[in-house]
């Protein structure tokens, strides 16, 4: 890929910046991307060169597989929360949820069930709902109750584990569990200056298919940057993490539990597929799959950077570490009682 | 970026997506089911583009007050990854870093007809270790998969299964005795003609069994258009 190399430290700072509407002084974005796509094609044969080791083909492979795999549930979740935030007037959620945050939790946690897709699909939409006046506690909630107890995703888990609807009854309690858990500690210990404040507004458009499409450009711009950013650190750690380490994890129950609970945030699967992958684990004991089952959906890479992008980054280093925490006791408590 | 760069991006992207929809392509990364919703998702991001083109056409110049993040620059990397470099399916080095992901079937399916019988890696592996081949009645089968040489330069016929998309491909390995080709090249595709034998190892990544062809005869084919096996889990 080109490298651009940053300018050297001060010479641009000292300088007064030049005037917005300069011409010429600064390079516009539409020079600098046609010079970027035009000195890759010029470039192609070294770069393919560079990227011909098996190593690297099977990074690029995977980065383009996570990627494609991610971005038309992506571009479902930014036409939904762009029709929610244009033509879903605020009084709605006033009105659909229960005005008591406490109990607004649940209710929401439940609502995901009807968002038919996986993560990247739920943060944008949860977006739109606190912009939308939602309180983020419920918003929360449903952001991650939705990947993981949709029809979809408990079809595909039934499909795995066939001979075993408790695994499938597990992953929904103990997702529904965690994300009204989640929601209720952000009730009672979260802060409204960790959020971001609302990063584009009504303001934008005059008329209503200008916002909606603004909306649209703005969502996928912004989080596909991140998913990007997301696919790339999977990519990588699934070529640097050699496989032979998990048969070794298996035998200890604690460590087992613990092991999968960090490759179900290492792997960013889509939570559509994870339980294809969580039964291949055939090692692992049935309470350490429903951990990897229950945290995949709730945070790994991916959504890390996608909630940092959407919600900032003082709330997904908050946000984050808590989730993994109570994912991982919901599911083990869930599975003491289950399965 | 401003919103002409942005349209252009999104543009290109969405036109990437239709083409890897369309074509092939797509199938090097993730599953046919898939192609509907991707092209769809393609023509979302075309009509977001010229939507953006569309409303910035009046406001030359004026309009730049909310530039997006520098993160969105990475969108770039994926549209270039498509459209210039094409990475191929996961192949050898994939196959040979995972262990095979080979599951005790629920139930064996009757043998399809045809001398040779045409049988996918999986199902001669899963009738090879789970069954002692006594499913297979002793008929010689054809197998279609790559070839991996693993460090000792024993040959493996593999064929990577897929969940979703690649990133979670698993191998199913075949190890081949017998008569084979001289020059073995990783990678390449092969079909194999051959019959049981009740040799099995173990695959040193996962433990998981590896049963034994013993080959009779192998010719070089073209990849697949689908590289991967779906019927995994379905």
């Amino acid at each position: 890929m080109a490298i651009t190399e940053d300018a050297p430290p001060g010479t641009d700072a000292r300088r007064p910046g030049p005037p917005p509407d300069a011409p010429g002084r600064r390079l516009s974005s539409p020079l600098v991307l046609v010079l970027t796509l035009l000195l890759a094609v010029l470039a192609q044969s070294p770069i393919r060169g560079a990227l011909g080791t098996p190593a690297m083909q099977s990074w690029m492979t995977v980065f383009v597989a996570v990627t494609v795999q991610a971005l038309p549930f992506l571009v479902l979740g930014v036409l939904l929360s762009a029709a929610i935030a244009v033509f879903v007037p605020a009084s709605f959620f006033a009105r659909a949820l229960p005005s008591r945050p406490a109990l607004a939790v649940p209710v929401a946690g439940i609502a995901g069930a009807v968002l038919p897709g996986c993560e990247c699909a739920s943060v944008p939409v949860a977006g739109a709902l606190v912009r939308r006046g939602v309180t983020p506690a419920a918003a929360l909630a449903f952001l991650l109750s939705a990947p993981a107890i949709n029809p979809v995703v408990l079809t595909a888990t039934a499909v795995a584990f066939p001979g075993h609807p408790e695994m499938v009854l597990g992953r929904f309690a103990a997702s529904l569990l965690v994300a009204c858990a989640m929601g209720w500690l952000w009730q009672r210990l979260g802060r409204t200056d960790w959020l971001r404040p609302p990063a584009h507004g009504a303001h934008e458009g005059a008329t209503t298919g200008e916002a909606f499409w603004g909306a649209v450009r703005h969502d996928v711009m912004h989080a596909g940057g991140f998913l990007v950013l997301g696919a790339m650190a999977a990519a990588t750690l699934k070529a640097a993490v050699p496989a032979d380490w998990l048969g070794t994890a298996a035998g200890l129950p604690l460590v087992s539990v613990l092991a999968l609970a960090v490759l179900a945030v290492l792997l960013s699967i889509c939570s559509e597929a994870d339980a294809f992958v969580a039964a291949s684990l055939t090692q692992f004991s049935p309470t350490a799959k429903l951990v990897f089952l229950v945290v995949g959906p709730m945070i790994d890479l991916k959504l890390f950077a996608m909630q940092a992008g959407t919600f900032g980054r003082s709330f997904a280093l908050r946000f984050a570490p808590a989730t993994f925490a109570l994912a991982i006791a919901g599911a083990v408590l869930t599975g003491a009682v289950l399965l | 970026m401003n919103r002409q760069a942005q349209a252009a991006v999104l543009f290109l992207l969405g036109g990437a997506l239709l083409h890897a929809g369309a074509t092939d392509l797509a199938l090097r990364y993730v599953k046919a089911d898939l192609r509907p919703l991707l092209m769809a998702s393609g023509a979302v991001l075309v009509a977001a583009a010229v939507a953006t083109a569309w409303y910035e056409r009046g406001r030359a110049g004026a309009g730049h007050a909310h530039p997006e993040p520098r993160i969105s620059w990475l969108l770039v990397l994926p549209l270039l990854a498509l459209i210039l470099i094409a990475p191929p399916a996961l192949g050898s080095y994939s196959a040979l870093r995972s262990g095979t992901a080979l599951q005790k079937p629920y139930a064996l399916a009757p043998l399809p007809g045809g001398d040779p019988v045409p049988l996918s890696v999986v199902d001669y592996a899963s009738r090879a270790a789970y069954d002692h081949g006594r499913s297979l009645h002793g008929r010689p089968v054809r197998v279609t998969g790559f070839l991996a040489l693993d460090h000792a330069g024993r040959p493996y016929l593999v064929r990577m299964a897929l969940n979703c998309c690649a990133a979670d491909a698993q191998p199913v390995k075949i190890a081949l005795t017998g008569e084979l080709p001289p020059v073995l090249r990783p990678d390449a595709w092969l079909e194999v003609t051959g019959a049981y034998t009740p040799r099995l190892t173990r695959d040193p990544v996962n433990d998981g069994p590896i049963p034994y062809l013993r080959v009779t005869s192998a010719r070089p084919v073209p990849v697949p258009p689908d590289p991967y096996d779906e019927t995994w889990n379905n």
